[in-house]
């Protein structure tokens, strides 16, 4: 196959432009052979390369006295003391999911979990930001359906059985994903500081050697694929999907550390998107070194296998690594032990070359610093984000609080997950401290007593009515979860999921979003250390809403959590932060806006970044004062829908307002900032608050029956809790089953 | 006392395990690897959670011609106490050391879950520090944790005593509400929910310790 002819179709179908194919010549010094150009296709795809973000990127802050590892590796590391380190990022696995939904989702796990252990960290916690189109979506629900059982099947079976807990996350329906699910998953393991691994080719004539799965047919292309819009003929590429084995990942990955601790091992990358290629050209280009490999000592699965299929193959649970020359045997013996296949296919070269033969022929020889790193760079042409409409419709429905409520709890977006969390084990290795359901989830570190506190935020109908706004917002959200846990945000990790970048309106969104999220980032003091972006989310034209997913990890000494659940009748009742402040044109991003008026309009919420830091201050020293009875954010659905949420495990609570806001308005406003707290204690709430300069209005107290909500004389909503919980607990399932 | 864990190739409760036993427990734990041919010095061996052999073709169906299952069997038939949470149970009821079997569960789907469980018989080495009917809390986490048994058995382990837990919310449609059964010998039991998971209030419930300190009595009594 490598002799056949490269025309400007062959070019084309290999998504490289004109001027993209003149740059591989220019380096190559001639024509590139037909192995060589999908070598440089997969790695010049937007999903490895970047090109069209990578420009944008560079606004992000990477830096922060605990940041061990940037960008640019498998994973970033955060030191968290005692000698440990973290290692956490988040991948997208959109487009595989789409396709085949368990799958896409299963390997997307798989993927992130290898880049963690890639790291020599132990992975401890995953959790899923999840988009789907509606469930009862006239023309797509049945599909939507198919595919949300899929990917939280696919989810739990890589997970529960790779044996690391499933603790968190989101998951939201908008029309906009009917066609383009997204599927993002994040990662973190722990690690002695010393023990962290790089993906560095390092040592002239070291030897490179493959473990793992064999390499098969599956996924050749799978980076391309996901670096394009979706048409009908789509569902052809279901053989682009790679099948995952959990099982050999888990001996993947116990038998890496192991061989790790041999101190045989000097650099180690796992073979994700773009396979051998990706691990073998990126090794060298890190290491400034070359990499030679001879093809036919890769273990195959099929026979016949051409080097451009070899190359360009992701099969699952596959991991290069380069050992110190003469010590191969003592990795050997380790791999050997846990009945996986390693061999040593070829070595590490001076010339900085990347250098595949097949039968002693040289089949391929590209440099690996211009291969890896010198991917094609675009400045893509782009224009702000229109305003939207100020106002909705003159004609609204009225329709009672109570009932809106009620409506608010049973809404996708909003109702328990419990169908889809209790389908992942998510206390294995018995360190989950508050798991799924959680303003944050909380793992422990056995080894040190410190707590890692994880959430994924990301809102894309703030984010479609202004990516700026929106990302800003997404970012206090998060850092907002782990302080009303009591963590202290130390880094993030962002998912940036978006439409076709060649089109100016979409890149707008996309360059809008990484700004907003850069200064937000660099205001809460949480460097991003890696991440992913995804772009095409397209189908037939039809892009997704911006949708940036921030993941955000927080530090807390190890100790019982303070939950969200009301414990005790009688407390008092305070709302940290306020009630904040809303206007029709800020109130049409809200979920009441969405599920009760069916509409949405003007802006996100309005954000003060220092008051919202002051809250997060405020509450992460009553928290560390043992003051926090329960404690559960503000977010989707507002007010009333978050004091219902408290009131689930069978405390109530009676709560009065004077305000002069609309009755819609102070129940269901999504302002930031706000935290409701019962306490023991509320007048050493008070005065913390009052010194950060925040309010902490008492709003009520917590009762043995009900809930009540009323604003001066009026009462607004009356409920028995046992209603509202059949309601918010039954609610997802009685769709899928719709 | 010495508890030996079973590390099989996809056991991932291994590690709880052995944190329970060595931290929560204050007694020793250590792993044993699933194709040593001899379990050692120790005084109970756990068959501890995961997915042995990736679950391939049945659970616990390739895990029971593993060389440590021979020295388990024997351990078995000498007295010696085995416990089997989750996937051991499964693979002590594959290798016959337990009667019954465990199908997936009535929904089809992997649950994970605190429940409640009824503690039917005191009279076993797993069970004999628990107050007659004590209702403890136990996580599961099984897809697979429907206890099935024709009715001869079901009768048999009635009239035996064997039932050592029952659900009281039944999650997977396990027959009788059988959680945890014990050999005939009451030297084996078999639970699906997960005892080491609930070993310490931080996880929520420290009820797991009742089995692992009726072990360390039972062990304290048993001729060495």
């Amino acid at each position: 196959m490598s002799t056949l002819a490269i025309t400007p179709d062959v070019v084309a179908q290999h998504q490289l432009t004109e001027s993209e194919y003149q740059k591989i010549v220019s380096i190559l010094g001639r024509e590139p052979n037909y192995t060589e150009l999908g070598v440089f296709s997969v790695m010049w795809s937007e999903h490895c390369s970047y090109k069209s973000s990578r420009l944008h990127l560079k606004k992000l802050p990477t830096r922060g006295k605990l940041v061990v590892q940037g960008p640019g590796e498998n994973a970033g590391v955060i030191d968290v003391g005692g000698g440990y380190v973290i290692a956490f990022k988040i991948e997208s696995h959109n487009h595989p999911s789409f396709i085949e939904p368990f799958q896409g989702a299963a390997t997307g796990v798989g993927g992130i979990l290898r880049d963690i252990f890639t790291m020599g960290a132990r992975p401890i916690a995953v959790l899923d930001s999840l988009r789907f189109g509606p469930l009862d979506d006239p023309r797509h629900g049945a599909r939507n359906r198919r595919i949300l059982q899929g990917v939280v099947a696919g989810i739990a079976h890589y997970g529960n059985c790779f044996g690391v807990p499933t603790v968190g996350g989101e998951c939201i329906f908008e029309a906009c994903y009917n066609g383009n699910p997204l599927v993002n998953v994040f990662a973190l393991g722990v690690a002695k500081k010393e023990d962290i691994f790089y993906a560095r080719a390092a040592g002239i004539g070291n030897p490179v050697i493959y473990v793992g799965a064999k390499t098969g047919r599956d996924g050749i292309h799978g980076a391309s694929m996901a670096s394009a819009e979706f048409t009908e003929e789509s569902k052809q590429k279901r053989p682009n999907v790679q099948v995952g084995d959990p099982f050999l990942e888990k001996l993947l990955l116990e038998a890496c550390i192991e061989a790790m601790q041999t101190g045989a091992i000097v650099g180690i990358q796992d073979m994700g998107a773009a396979g051998l290629t990706c691990s073998t050209c990126e090794m060298g280009s890190r290491g400034e070194t070359g990499v030679e490999i001879e093809l036919d000592l890769v273990p195959q699965r099929e026979t016949g296998m051409t080097p451009y299929e070899i190359m360009l193959s992701e099969s699952q649970e596959r991991m290069l690594l380069v050992a110190q020359k003469g010590r191969e045997d003592e990795v050997f013996r380790v791999f050997r032990k846990w009945g996986l296949d390693a061999v040593t296919i070829g070595r590490v070269t001076a010339d900085g070359l990347l250098c595949v033969k097949q039968h002693g022929q040289i089949v391929a020889e590209i440099p690996n610093r211009e291969l890896a790193d010198e991917a094609p760079l675009y400045n893509r042409p782009y224009h702000e984000s229109p305003p939207r409409p100020l106002a909705p419709s003159p004609a609204q429905p009225v329709i009672h609080p109570t009932q809106a409520l009620e409506t608010l709890l049973a809404a996708p977006d909003i109702c328990s997950k419990r169908y889809i969390w209790e389908q992942y084990d998510y206390q294995v290795r018995t360190n989950t401290i508050a798991g799924p359901g959680a303003d944050a989830a909380i793992v422990r570190i056995k080894e040190n007593g410190v707590s890692v506190a994880m959430s994924l935020d990301g809102n894309s109908r703030y984010c479609y009515l202004s990516p700026r706004e929106g990302a800003r917002l997404a970012v206090a959200e998060c850092c907002r979860n782990l302080a009303t846990v009591g963590a202290q945000p130390v880094a993030a990790t962002n998912c940036l999921n978006f439409g076709n970048p060649e089109r100016p309106e979409i890149m707008g969104q996309l360059v809008e979003a990484i700004e907003g999220m850069s200064e937000a980032c660099l205001f809460f003091g949480t460097p991003i250390t890696g991440g992913n972006v995804s772009l095409y989310n397209e189908t037939l034209g039809e892009g997704i809403w911006p949708t940036p997913v921030i993941g955000i990890v927080g530090l807390i000494e190890t100790a019982a959590p303070v939950t969200r659940d009301f414990k005790t009748a009688g407390r008092p009742i305070i709302l940290l932060g306020g009630i904040g402040d809303c206007d029709e044109s800020h109130f049409g991003g809200t979920e009441y806006a969405k599920v009760i008026l069916g509409e949405m309009w003007g802006q996100p919420p309005a954000l003060d970044m220092e008051y919202e830091k002051r809250v997060h201050d405020a509450m992460r020293e009553i928290v560390a004062a043992g003051l926090a009875e329960s404690a559960h954010d503000v977010g989707d659905g507002g007010l009333a829908v978050t004091a219902a949420e408290c009131a689930m495990r069978g405390v109530g609570a009676a709560l009065h307002f004077e305000s002069d806001l609309p009755a819609e308005m102070l129940l269901f406003h999504e302002g930031p900032s706000r935290i409701l707290v019962s306490t023991a204690n509320a007048d050493a709430v008070a005065e913390i608050a009052a010194r950060h300069g925040v309010q902490s209005p008492r709003v009520g107290i917590t009762m043995n029956h009900g809930l009540a909500i009323g604003n001066r004389n009026e009462t607004l909503i009356t409920a028995t809790l046992d209603s509202l919980k059949t309601i918010y607990e039954g609610s997802l399932e009685n769709l899928l089953r719709s | 006392m010495r508890f030996g864990v079973i590390v099989f190739p996809g056991s991932n409760c291994d590690h709880d395990a052995w944190y329970a036993v060595n931290r929560n427990l204050g007694q020793q734990a250590e792993f044993i690897w699933h194709d040593s041919p001899s379990l050692g010095d120790i005084d109970a061996v756990i068959l501890p959670g995961g997915f042995a052999y990736g679950d391939y073709l049945r659970c616990g169906a390739i895990a029971k011609f593993s060389p440590v299952m021979a020295a388990v069997r024997k351990f078995a038939a000498d007295g010696g106490l085995v416990l089997g949470i989750c996937n051991g149970f499964q693979i002590l009821v594959e290798a016959g050391l337990l009667p019954g079997a465990l199908i997936r569960n009535r929904n089809l789907k992997f649950i994970c879950r605190e429940l409640r469980l009824r503690t039917e018989t005191l009279d076993s080495p797993f069970t004999s520090a628990a107050q007659p009917g004590q209702i403890l809390r136990l996580p599961i986490a099984h897809g697979e944790g429907c206890y099935v048994a024709d009715e001869r058995t079901l009768d048999e382990l009635e009239a035996e005593d064997r039932v050592a837990f029952r659900y009281l919310d039944n999650p997977n449609g396990s027959m009788r509400d059988i959680a945890g059964i014990l050999n005939a010998g009451r030297n084996v039991l078999g639970l699906m929910p997960h005892p080491e998971r609930a070993t310490e209030a931080l996880m929520g419930s420290s009820d797991g310790l009742v089995v692992f300190r009726s072990m360390v009595m039972a062990a304290v009594a048993l001729p060495q």
